[in-house]
């Protein structure tokens, strides 16, 4: 657990965290609105209005974690992560690979031992977890499938909706 | 099938594994699973049921379409198992709860130690060093006994090709993905990563860390780990594993050592009659249920000439 180690070290060399406000960042400049899902095949890319989410939401961690220097929310992270700082890299994709089971992802992550985190997930199913997952939870916010983002001529052949209704047995939809 | 010729088949079977068994010399109770295989860990609090591993599946395997697309929610009123047009199927549980539904996805689970694979007199099934459990549709004559050895009644049998009857079942992706050390299509599809891929030791690893870390999510249960000798395929769940559907009363024990504990012929015909019975219980229950398309499986009995 050296590196663990390592990293209370570093936060505690670096103090007190501005933890509270996050006008006080230096780093990437905060975007108003992101488009996501960029190079989907099945689904289209969409616009992911950041602004309106920091507005409703303030807390920067329910996202970022801890990376954007705001107090972890999260029990389970803030047993190790109450006083970390914030990181260089802010973008999901920065730290949650898009190929998280390629042979080259596995093998790197074989390699090494010292690291903590060995669970870390791709970055779909980072973005769909924590996105369904607030929107399930406050009972606001789009769940459904082609709600953030419409399917692509290709996405209609692979999950076969011209098959819709095909059977009328159970036709009945929620 | 006729009733007669299943029963026939059943018996022939039945004695010709006895004869097959030798030349496959399992070491009893010593095989741990090949130890670089591969696996998948399935974590039910994640899955929201979207049912794209049931498309990915389709389109991979290049299974005929299906009755409704794979976007209707309907298919959740009823419990569906694996069939031979479709590898994977994910079930829905505990809706009436307040925390929700849980949904579980249904495969191959790719024993370790196989109990198609030693129930098998053709040897059309290999375990391969990457874990999965494949098979070599070739040789297979149709006898079904697989399907009845199976502790998880995952096998499908394709009552279509009637010149070429034969059992279908979920690969791994062996042919097209596992071999080149790339993830089941299912697992690349999942958006919510409820499918984790990787080596079975890691995984096993990976399990018991997350309920570890976060006990009020899983009840303390790494399914397949343990259960007949161990599967590449694992499941976490938030609620007793016996609720989601999952045979909760397997023992530890690979289904092949039941046999290997027997060691002449007679025996061995014997240790058959067990799954044999279970055999004509299956058939006489689709006879019971039939026309009213209670699982894919009936209507395919059904539809047949
Ligand atoms: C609802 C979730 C959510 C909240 C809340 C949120 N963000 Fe973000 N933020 C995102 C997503 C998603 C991205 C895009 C990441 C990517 O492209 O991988 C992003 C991108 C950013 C980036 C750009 C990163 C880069 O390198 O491109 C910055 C900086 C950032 N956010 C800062 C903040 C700050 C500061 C707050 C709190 C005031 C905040 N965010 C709140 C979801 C959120
Ligand atoms: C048992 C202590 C522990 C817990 C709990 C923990 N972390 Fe970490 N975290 C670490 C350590 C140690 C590192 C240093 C890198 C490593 O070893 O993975 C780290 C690094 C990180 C980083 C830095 C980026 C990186 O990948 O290098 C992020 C972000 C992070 N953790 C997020 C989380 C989140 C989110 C949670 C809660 C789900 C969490 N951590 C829970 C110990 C912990
Ligand atoms: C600096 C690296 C880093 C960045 C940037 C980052 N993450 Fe993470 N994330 C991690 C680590 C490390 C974990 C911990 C994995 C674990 O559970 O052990 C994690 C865990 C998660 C989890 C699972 C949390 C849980 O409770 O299990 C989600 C969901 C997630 N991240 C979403 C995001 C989203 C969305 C963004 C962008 C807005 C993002 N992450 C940005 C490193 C990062
Ligand atoms: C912490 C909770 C939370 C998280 C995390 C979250 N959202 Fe939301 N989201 C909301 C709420 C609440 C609303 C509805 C209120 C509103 O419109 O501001 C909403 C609305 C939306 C909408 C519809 C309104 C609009 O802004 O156009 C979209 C699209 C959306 N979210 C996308 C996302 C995506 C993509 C992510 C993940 C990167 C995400 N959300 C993460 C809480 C969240
Ligand atoms: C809250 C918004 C949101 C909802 C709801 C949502 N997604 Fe996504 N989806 C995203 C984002 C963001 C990405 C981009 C992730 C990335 O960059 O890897 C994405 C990407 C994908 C991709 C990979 C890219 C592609 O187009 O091929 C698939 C597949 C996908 N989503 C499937 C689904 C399915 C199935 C559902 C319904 C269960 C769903 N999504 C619901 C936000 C959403």
């Amino acid at each position: 657990m050296s590196s663990y180690k390592h990293l209370i070290v570093a936060a505690l060399s670096i103090g007190a965290i501005s933890v509270s406000s996050p006008a006080a960042l230096q780093c990437a400049p905060v975007p108003d609105s992101i488009t996501l899902n960029q190079n989907g095949k099945l689904f289209s890319p969409f616009t992911f209005n950041h602004a309106k989410h920091i507005q409703s939401i303030k807390e920067c961690a329910d996202c970022h974690h801890h990376t954007t220097g705001t107090l972890v929310l999260d029990p389970n992270c803030a047993r190790c992560h109450q006083n970390s700082s914030p990181t260089a890299v802010v973008s999901c994709k920065g730290c949650h690979s898009a190929t998280p089971f390629s042979p080259e992802t596995l093998a790197a992550k074989r390699a090494d031992k010292q690291r903590y985190h060995l669970d870390k997930m791709g970055l779909k199913g980072a973005m769909h977890q924590n996105c369904i997952g607030c929107h399930n939870k406050m009972g606001n916010g789009p769940t459904g499938c082609q709600d953030c983002h419409p399917r692509t001529t290709e996405g209609a052949a692979f999950y076969s909706t011209n098959r819709k209704g095909a059977k009328p047995a159970h036709a009945e939809e929620e | 099938m006729k009733r007669r010729n299943f029963l026939k088949a059943c018996l022939i079977g039945g004695t010709t594994i006895a004869l097959g068994k030798t030349n496959k010399g399992w070491a009893s109770g010593s095989f741990e699973g090949y130890p670089e295989a591969m696996g998948v860990l399935v974590d039910t609090t994640r899955c929201i049921g979207c049912r794209s591993c049931e498309a990915a599946c389709n389109k991979e395997q290049k299974l005929p379409e299906p009755d409704t697309s794979f976007d209707d929610p309907s298919v959740f009123e009823h419990d569906r198992r694996p069939t031979s047009k479709a590898y994977t199927v994910v079930n829905r549980y505990q809706k009436e709860q307040p925390s929700g539904p849980v949904y579980r996805k249904v495969q191959c689970n790719h024993c370790n130690e196989p109990a198609c694979l030693t129930s098998c007199f053709v040897n059309a099934y290999t375990k391969t060093k990457e874990g999965a459990v494949i098979y070599n549709s070739k040789v297979c004559v149709g006898c079904r006994n697989c399907m009845i050895a199976c502790p998880f009644n995952v096998p499908g049998y394709d009552y279509d090709s009637a010149t070429n009857p034969i059992v279908k079942k979920c690969i791994l992706c062996y042919d097209t993905r596992l071999k080149y050390g790339k993830p089941p299509a299912c697992v690349e599809i999942c958006p919510q990563e409820a499918l984790t891929f990787g080596h079975r030791a890691d995984l096993i690893k990976l399990a018991h860390e997350r309920i570890r870390a976060t006990p009020d999510r899983y009840v303390d249960h790494v399914y397949g780990e343990k259960e007949v000798g161990g599967t590449s395929w694992l499941y976490l769940a938030p609620v007793g594993f016996d609720k989601l559907g999952f045979d909760t009363t397997l023992s530890n024990d690979p289904i092949i050592s039941n046999v290997k504990d027997f060691l002449g012929m007679v025996p061995m015909v014997l240790s058959i009659w067990p799954a044999l019975f279970s055999g004509i219980h299956l058939l006489a229950k689709h006879e019971e249920q039939g026309g009213h398309g209670h699982d894919t499986d009936s209507n395919q009995e059904d539809t047949k000439p």
